[in-house]
């Protein structure tokens, strides 16, 4: 049987037995039909578009029992969770858990392809409506033709999800292509809380992730969600997530980037609603040949909605960022507030930081502003440091702690952000702070 | 026979003597610059672009090979080059190249004394409201009438201090050894289609150099002017400021009303040696009409100094980007920007800051209006590369959004790489506040005289920038975009 992403044989395979067949196969056309990015397309302004390849990646078989029981005992990042997904190279490992009480509340927790047979009403209302404007449109398609793997989270009105329900996608084989999916639906004054962790088993298979969201905040609901993306850095990542936020909804995203030789993430937030409110932080650790290219868009189409952006990104080694973001403001969504901050510290001269901060307004009667920064550590704040008694090493490392704690305080979860620490001091680890110096 | 009526039997005119007076007084004449001569062109290179225009231009102005091979090699380019695709505006579909006549002059060398300017290029010059007294204020003036120079002058003193102020023709000819020692190397015919085009059908302009040391003590002014309908512009400027030298150019410029699209397409360099200093004031008040594609970069040597101070007002569709390349240690780049994007136009400008030295910095501050369905937009770029080290930029853009159906972009790039090097790069879009405008009228302001009064508040700062007369200018002109743009 052939495997192989880009072979018409592999797409059909997988095929036959889907309730998404037509989503599918529309799909598989569009990628077919979709060039890939071009150097002079001004979405894909900065990337290096050499590192951008869809051959050689194929869909494997369900791992061996004993990699199944390894990956499900370290799917435990987090310990107080309302649910657990577990997924590995394209494939539910165990069971899909739920608390009992969130099911007795009609919590909808299942994967895309359970839903598709139980729920095909949702599903067609809300999976895959708004593709995406920020250039990844080859890599939703090909996302969207072999979909399967992800979940789908529906909270009916009313109902409070506090502690998170937890999600893992785990790439384990060589070669192995994946397509996580998240689809999150809170209605009217619902809360939900979620994480996504994106992990790779081991550090030296070659990987390729092709994942979306769609996120939907019904009027007054509100919703939290995280990312982790975390793999191996031989991997290829791409990430399209699209959020709607409606009248009076809160809507809060918090993505940290640390893995991937080259991850490119595209976050559209689009306020439909007055009042509605949204705020996206991300933090991003690039070192070696890393490369992350990030887009967003903040859309606002109704009057009286806020948002508020905050990237941050550290570079070591000769590692590159883009951050390209834009606010845009439709007529007519007058008293819109919006903001948009990029903040590059470069921590290496070979180091590249490229930002593109962007407005488009429509409106008059508005605020919106933006403001990109790149810089070094402030040598007076390390002297200050070193003038009360504190060695250089340690004041370094304080520093720059202290850049990425901003965000990792974000996610309000103590847990979660003792995981986002150790993950980060992990990546430090390979250098000591001496090296940084210089 | 009489043609006219006595004025007591005319009774649509019957306003008394002092409310005559008063109108006259606090009225500003409206017609000016919305004029235009029958149109009597000694030499015309005729309609359309190709090898024949280009080689016309040539044997018209009698120049060297050289620069025959220069605009053909231009013209090649220009015609391989496809038109920019996700630049400003869509509107460059619309500019009919084969349509636009690529050379008119009235035949005449440049002139060094007020008594050899024809006749009907000094009525243009007293419509536009130039004094006489005023000129020879400046310290010479290059009056450009069409594509050639109509008028040149120079102090006496400007003279003797070695000062050359020449049209570009005049330059590559009389000059040949500097001019074509910097002509093109700041800006290749193949940077872009618009400069590619300009380097194959230049005419006009000005060549300046000022000598080691020489500090140009009061501003070099020029005063375009465009009076033939479907006809490009083509300026070509290239300033030289030698080591230790100071220089401040101006050009202002203002054009009649047409029906039809016209076409300028300027291409200005500028280069400032080892510690010399070069200001560029531009005001851009074209028609309506005009589609104002310009390419202005200037390098900066050692230590040396590049100022770009730059108002568009006027134009259908402007797209210009100043950009100061950093080439030696301790340079410093700056622009200045002021943007009015009334009805109908759309303001495309910002500012490139190339980063080529250690130790350089650069400044960017843009200010944009945009009135009734005009499009101000900010498109700037900022590149540090490696093994620089100590650059700074600084990049402020803010907009301010007059009507509900206004609007703004921003569209920065920054790149940055390299030790110790810094940007910092902000923006904010808003409108004029409602209780400042209350606040106004509440003292018997009229909403409109509020709103311009916020307005040149808004902009202020950076009018100040701007020499005197041009101030005084700016200021009036945003007053009258501003009459009846509230309500």
């Amino acid at each position: 049987m052939p495997t192989e992403i880009l072979s018409p044989d592999t797409f059909a395979a997988q095929q036959n037995a889907s309730p998404l067949a037509a989503l599918k196969k529309a799909g598989w056309e569009q990628f077919q039909q979709l060039p890939v990015p071009q150097r002079t397309n001004e979405r894909w302004r900065f990337s290096n578009l050499n590192h951008v390849k869809l051959e050689g990646f194929s869909l494997p078989p369900a791992p061996a029992k004993e990699i199944q029981q390894e990956l499900l005992q370290r799917s435990a990042l987090i310990e107080k969770v309302s649910g657990k997904i577990v997924f590995a190279d394209g494939h539910l490992l165990g069971e899909v858990s739920l608390a009992p009480e969130l099911h007795a509340q009609g919590v909808i927790l299942e994967t895309l392809s359970a839903a598709a047979e139980k729920h095909p009403a949702l599903l067609e209302q809300y999976l895959l409506k708004s593709g995406t404007d920020l250039g990844g449109e080859k890599f939703l398609a090909l996302h969207q033709a072999y979909l399967k793997t992800g979940y789908f989270l529906h909270v009916p009105k009313g109902v409070e999800i506090s502690a998170p329900i937890a999600v893992y996608n785990w790439l384990a084989a060589d070669g192995a292509a994946v397509f996580p999916h998240a689809l999150v639906v809170a209605e009217e004054n619902a809360r939900v809380n979620v994480v996504d962790f994106y992990l790779s088993r081991d550090e030296s298979a070659k990987g390729f992730a092709a994942a979306a969201a769609d996120i939907h905040a019904a009027p007054g609901a509100g919703v939290f969600r995280k990312v982790v993306q975390n793999w191996n850095e031989q991997t290829q990542s791409y990430q399209i997530d699209n959020t709607h936020a409606e009248n009076n909804s809160t809507v809060t995203t918090v993505s940290v980037n640390l893995g991937a030789k080259r991850a490119r993430f595209e976050n559209a937030i689009r306020l439909n609603g007055s009042g509605s409110n949204v705020r996206l932080y991300g933090l991003t650790v690039a070192d070696q040949d890393q490369e992350f290219d990030q887009r967003t868009l903040q859309i606002h189409n109704a009057p009286d909605s806020y948002s508020d952006l905050l990237y941050k990104n550290a570079l070591l080694d000769r590692a590159r960022t883009i951050f390209s973001g834009l606010i845009r403001v439709a007529p007519g969504a007058q008293k819109t507030d919006a903001y948009q901050t990029n903040r590059n510290l470069l921590l290496s001269p070979d180091a590249e930081a490229n930002s593109l901060p962007g407005l488009e307004i429509e409106a008059n009667d508005v605020k919106c502003s933006h403001g990109a920064t790149t810089g070094q550590l402030d040598t007076s704040e390390l002297f200050y440091m070193q003038a009360r008694g504190i060695p250089k090493e340690t004041a370094y490392e304080l520093l720059v702690f202290g850049f990425f704690e901003e965000i990792i305080e974000k996610v309000d979860n103590e847990e979660l952000a003792g995981v986002l620490r150790t993950f980060v001091q992990e990546k430090f680890k390979r250098r000591s702070a001496k090296n940084l110096l210089g | 026979m009489n043609a006219f009526p006595p004025n007591d039997t005319d009774s649509s005119i019957d306003i008394g003597e002092a409310d005559a007076e008063t109108a006259a007084a606090i009225d500003i004449d409206r017609e000016k610059g919305n004029f235009s001569f029958k149109e009597d062109y000694a030499y015309d290179a005729g309609v359309g672009l190709n090898a024949g225009a280009v080689d016309y231009i040539t044997d018209v102005k009698g120049e060297p090979d050289w620069v025959r091979e220069f605009r053909h090699k231009a013209l090649k380019i220009f015609e391989s080059k496809p038109l920019p695709t996700h630049w400003g505006s869509k509107d460059l579909e619309n500019i009919d190249f084969a349509k636009i006549r690529y050379y008119l002059a009235k035949g005449q060398k440049p002139s060094r004394t007020w008594d050899e300017v024809p006749d009907d290029v000094k009525e243009t010059f007293e419509r536009l409201g130039i004094p006489e007294q005023e000129r020879k204020f400046l310290a010479g003036v290059e009056a450009q009438f069409d594509s050639e120079s109509a008028y040149s002058r120079m102090k006496e003193e400007l003279s003797k201090q070695g000062v050359i102020f020449v049209g570009p023709t005049e330059g590559l000819k009389e000059h040949a050894e500097v001019f074509r020692k910097y002509f093109g190397k700041v800006i290749p015919a193949a940077d872009n289609k618009f400069a590619a085009l300009n380097s194959a059908v230049f005419s006009g302009g000005s060549f300046i150099y000022v000598p080691k040391g020489v500090k140009v003590a009061q501003p070099l002014q020029a005063y375009f002017r465009i009076n033939a309908e479907n006809f490009g512009q083509f300026e070509r400027t290239l300033i030289i400021a030698d080591e230790g030298a100071e220089v401040t150019y101006m050009e202002g410029c203002t054009a009649p009303k047409f029906d039809t699209a016209t076409l300028h397409s300027a291409v200005v360099e500028l280069v400032a040696l080892k510690g010399a200093k070069i200001q560029y004031i531009t005001v851009q008040n074209w028609a309506t009409n005009v589609f104002n594609l310009v390419t202005k970069r200037g390098v900066a040597e050692e230590g040396a100094e590049i100022r770009w101070i730059d108002c568009n007002i006027g134009s259908r569709l402007t797209m210009k980007y100043p950009a100061v390349v950093l080439k030696g240690e301790h340079a410093r780049g700056e622009v200045i920007s002021i943007a009015l994007a009334s009805e109908n136009q759309t303001q495309d400008t910002g500012a490139k800051m190339i980063h080529a030295a250690s130790h350089t910095t650069s400044n960017i501050v843009s200010k944009s209006i945009s009135v009734g369905n005009g499009l101000a937009s900010y498109r700037g770029q900022v590149h540090i590369p490696k093994s620089l080290s100590h650059c700074k930029n600084n990049t402020e853009c803010d907009a301010l959004l007059i009507n509900t159906n206004s609007r703004t972009d921003t569209y920065p790039a920054i790149t940055v790489r390299g030790s110790q090097n810094s940007t910092q790069h902000e923006a904010s879009v808003s409108k004029v506040s409602a209780e400042q405008i209350f606040y106004m009228m509440q003292r018997g302001l009229s909403e409109g005289e509020a709103m311009s009064l916020a307005v040149n508040g808004f902009i202020n700062d950076l009018v100040q920038e701007f020499p005197m007369e041009y101030s005084v200018e700016l200021k009036r002109l945003v007053e009258l975009e501003m009459e009846g743009s509230v309500g």
